[in-house]
Order: structure tokens, then sequence, then C-alpha cells
């Protein structure tokens, strides 16, 4: 079980909590974790990766485990503590503006 | 005795007010999806209680959002907007071709015979057709035939921002475009050709006369008489008794022909609404009063309307989509400001009263008259 943080306005639209559990069915990439949570939750599919490219959108990144994965490559494997369920994956709305 | 529904799509979230006829005293609901972008809420005319909203963020993207139950409930619908087949690339501000990417929703209308049936229009310029409620959506890509290599962004970037659809002919359609003009399909959005024959854009365009590239800020017309448009130009106040075949200027005795919305009287063809702004670069009320134009004679010939509204040091912006009438016996207009007031006219533009005062800043207004 993969615990994924979400941000504010995203775990609203999604009409869940902050922290949701996802299961990840082979290797946990960063690329796995977005596929099975927005078959979990259809409506957040376009907020964090584009429809089509699925490259992440501008101001989303991913933390885990105090390092910042967002420019890690899709297929990067999570750190042990999030496949473990230790720590979970956050994706953030960036600080952007003032 | 009916009521009033009015749906407001503002710079942090959505809200929606209601009044009975009278239109007195009014309830607040709101904010909906606070913290998001509302470009636009649009009821459908069949089923009122059918609402469509484009919610949007610059980190999040876009979501579309539907009620069924006139706005107290909501559901994302579909959000997924690909251009038909290879986007191409429009005109950047460089001078090279840049390519087309979609940014966001800016206007919704839904079909005047199927509440099912939805068209947005979108930033990078494109118009979306969904026939299934908004959950998956078409592009029309036929528009962007129209010269859309000669298309660029303006300041508000590059949006298909006005829909019109003529309630006697379902094939014939109406679209307006920031920095690149109007546009009409006759055979249901497959096909479309510039209706820009007598814009002139002397300060914006290297050839003030071209057939794309003219700055149409909001286009309107009267059911009743859907041949005859009223167009709010970048500068100039337009109109077009030949579905826009040619435009003529009727900005007449207007103290600046600069503005954003332009509204048609709900049963006076010939009774027309702008709200002028200073310039391009000041983008509030000359003097600092914030004055309704109205003009009972098609144009040319325009009356101030001050009753209620602020007489000194007012300068907000009433954006394009922030204006609009109800079609009760005594025609009501309303028009939301940057500064987010609502304010509301329920005799037509004589008086006006704040209808809800400290909004975050005010994208659009519609409104809906109910059963």
């Amino acid at each position: 079980m993969i615990r994924v943080v979400l941000p504010t306005h995203l775990w609203r639209l999604a009409n869940t909590n902050r922290e949701v559990e996802i299961q990840v069915e082979g290797p946990a990439t960063i690329a796995a974790v977005l596929d099975a949570l927005e078959e979990q939750y259809p409506m957040l599919r376009g907020t964090i990766r584009d429809h089509v490219t699925k490259e992440r959108r501008d101001f989303i990144r991913f933390f885990a485990c105090r390092e910042d994965l967002s420019l890690e490559p899709p297929e990067t494997l999570l750190p042990e503590d999030v496949v473990t369920g230790e720590e979970p994956l956050r994706v953030v709305g960036a600080m952007a503006g003032g | 005795m009916s009521g009033v529904r009015v749906l407001v799509g503002t710079h942090k979230g959505a809200f929606i007010l209601t009044s009975d006829g009278k239109r007195e005293r009014w309830d607040v609901s709101g904010p909906h999806f606070p913290g998001w972008e509302i470009y636009h809420m649009k009821g459908s005319p069949t089923n009122p209680d059918r609402l469509y909203a484009s919610q949007t963020s610059g980190w999040f993207g876009q979501v579309i959002q539907r009620s069924d139950d006139g706005g107290k409930t909501w559901e994302p619908a579909g959000n997924a907007f690909a251009y038909d087949g290879v986007p191409g690339t429009h005109q950047w501000y460089d001078g090279t071709q840049h390519p087309w990417e979609f940014k966001r929703v800016w206007y919704l209308e839904p079909s005047p015979t199927d509440p099912d049936t939805v068209y947005a229009g979108v930033e990078d310029a494109a118009l979306f057709r969904s026939s299934d409620g908004g959950q998956t959506w078409q592009e029309l890509s036929g528009l962007r035939n129209v010269k859309g290599n000669l298309w660029a962004p303006g300041a508000g970037g590059m949006c298909l921002h006005s829909i019109l659809l003529d309630p006697n002919d379902p094939n014939r359609i109406y679209t307006a475009i920031s920095a690149a003009g109007a546009f009409r399909s006759d055979d249901g959005g497959q096909n479309w050709r510039a209706i820009t024959n007598g814009l002139h854009s002397e300060y914006e365009l290297p050839d003030p006369s071209a057939e794309v590239g003219h700055c149409v800020h909001n286009i309107a017309m009267h059911p009743s008489r859907p041949g005859v448009l009223f167009m709010q130009k970048h500068w100039d106040v337009m109109r077009s008794d030949d579905a826009g075949e040619s435009w003529h200027e009727i900005s007449g005795n207007l103290p600046t022909d600069f503005g954003f919305p332009i509204a048609v009287h709900a049963h006076e063809p010939e009774t027309i609404y702008v709200v002028p702004i200073k310039s391009d670069s000041e983008h509030y009320p000359p003097e600092g009063k914030l004055r309704v134009y109205r003009s009972r004679t098609g144009g040319n010939e325009w009356e101030a309307l001050t009753n209620g509204l602020p007489q000194s040091d007012c300068y907000v912006n009433i954006l394009r989509s922030a204006m609009a009438v109800d079609t009760l016996d005594s025609c009501g207009v309303y028009f939301g400001t940057t500064g987010g007031q609502v304010y509301a006219s329920p005799d037509a533009g004589d008086h006006w009263a704040p209808i809800v005062r400290d909004l975050p800043a005010v994208l659009s207004v519609e409104v809906q008259v109910l059963p």
C-alpha cells in the first residue's frame, strides 16, 4: 500500500481525504503510482499530468523522503520507505508568486 | 412568482445568487470550488437545473463541473480537450510559429434544445463540442483553418470567448476570438469563415482591414433577430445587420469606445448596453465614474446610466463575460466588476444596486429565470 498526500484542491476535487492509499501492481515507479491514483480517482486525470503526454504539469512537484523527485524520469522507482508505506509520496502545488 | 438565479464566476471560486422576481433581496451561496478560477458558468435553456462550470487553475489545469440540481451539488465531468489531429502552429510574439497548446476553457454555451450538448470556447483558441453532458469533447477544427497560422495571442491570451447559437438555424454558429476576429459557420461547425468586413483596427494591425487579427472583445445578439449582431471590439462598438457579412460602427457619443462586454435587452432588440473603459492601457471607467451606457436606437445614440453606481473614485474593470440580462417582464441587467461587486438593475438600467459587493474579482455573470 502506497500513501499519497494530495494538495488541498485535489483531494477536495476527488472528494476524498488529504492522504489516500494506492495499490500498485508491479514496480512502484512514479508513473505507476500516478496511473493507479488516476484509476482510483478519474477526476484527477489532467490535473497532475497532461492527459496525452503524461508530462508533469509545470507547477506540480513530487516530494518523498525529503527529496524532490519532480525531475526524475517517470519510470524511477520510488524510495523503499514509500513502497513500504513508511513515508508518503507528496504531490505538491509548487510555490508560485510572492 | 418567478425566481432569478445569478451565476457568478470569480478569480477564486463560484457564487450563486438567488432572488424572487422582485430582485430586491438576494441569497448568496458559495464559494463553490474555493480557490479555483471560475471562468464561466451557464445553465441549459431546456433544463435550468443543468449547469456547466469551467473550473481552472494555473497549478492543476482544467476541470469541467456539472450540476443537475441548480448548483447545489456538482460532479466533475470530462476535462480532456485534445485538438483534432496534428494541432499545428500559430503566430507567436516573436513572429515565429508556436504549437497550439490547450490552457483553459473560457466560455460554455449549452445547446438551446439539448441539455447534454454544450460548446466550449478554449485557449489556445478553438471550439469544442460535447454531446454527452460534458463527459467527452470533440474539436470543431475547421475553425482553425481560417488562417489560424496567422492568429496571435493578445494580452489576455488567445482565447475563444464568445459563442452564439442561432436559435432559428441549428447549423449557424458565431464565435469570437481575441486578436483573431469573429467567425461564422453555416454547417454546424464543420466549415468556417471570418466575418470581419468593415472592422477597422488602425492601431492594432499593420493592415487595419485585415481578414483576421482584429481583437474582438465580445459579440451579442437578440434571439428574435439572430442576423443582427453587436460587437464590442478592442476599440469601437460595431453592428452587423446581415449576420456578420458587413459591420458598421455605432460608437456614436460614447465617452470612449473601448470596453469588454456588450449585451442586448431581453425584449427590445434595439436596446443595447456597454460599459465604456478609458483605454487599452487604463482598464477602468473614465473619470472614475462607473457608467453603463444604453442605446435604445441600436447604437450611435447613447445615454449614461448612473443611478446607484459609484460616480467617483471607481477604478474597477468589467470583463467581457461579466454582463447579462434576465427575461422577466421588466428586463434585469447585471454586471460584475474586478472589484468583486455584482450590480443589478431590475428596470433595464434605470436604477442599480449592488446585490453582492465583496467577492473576488468577477470573471463572468450569467442569469437564469426560474419557473
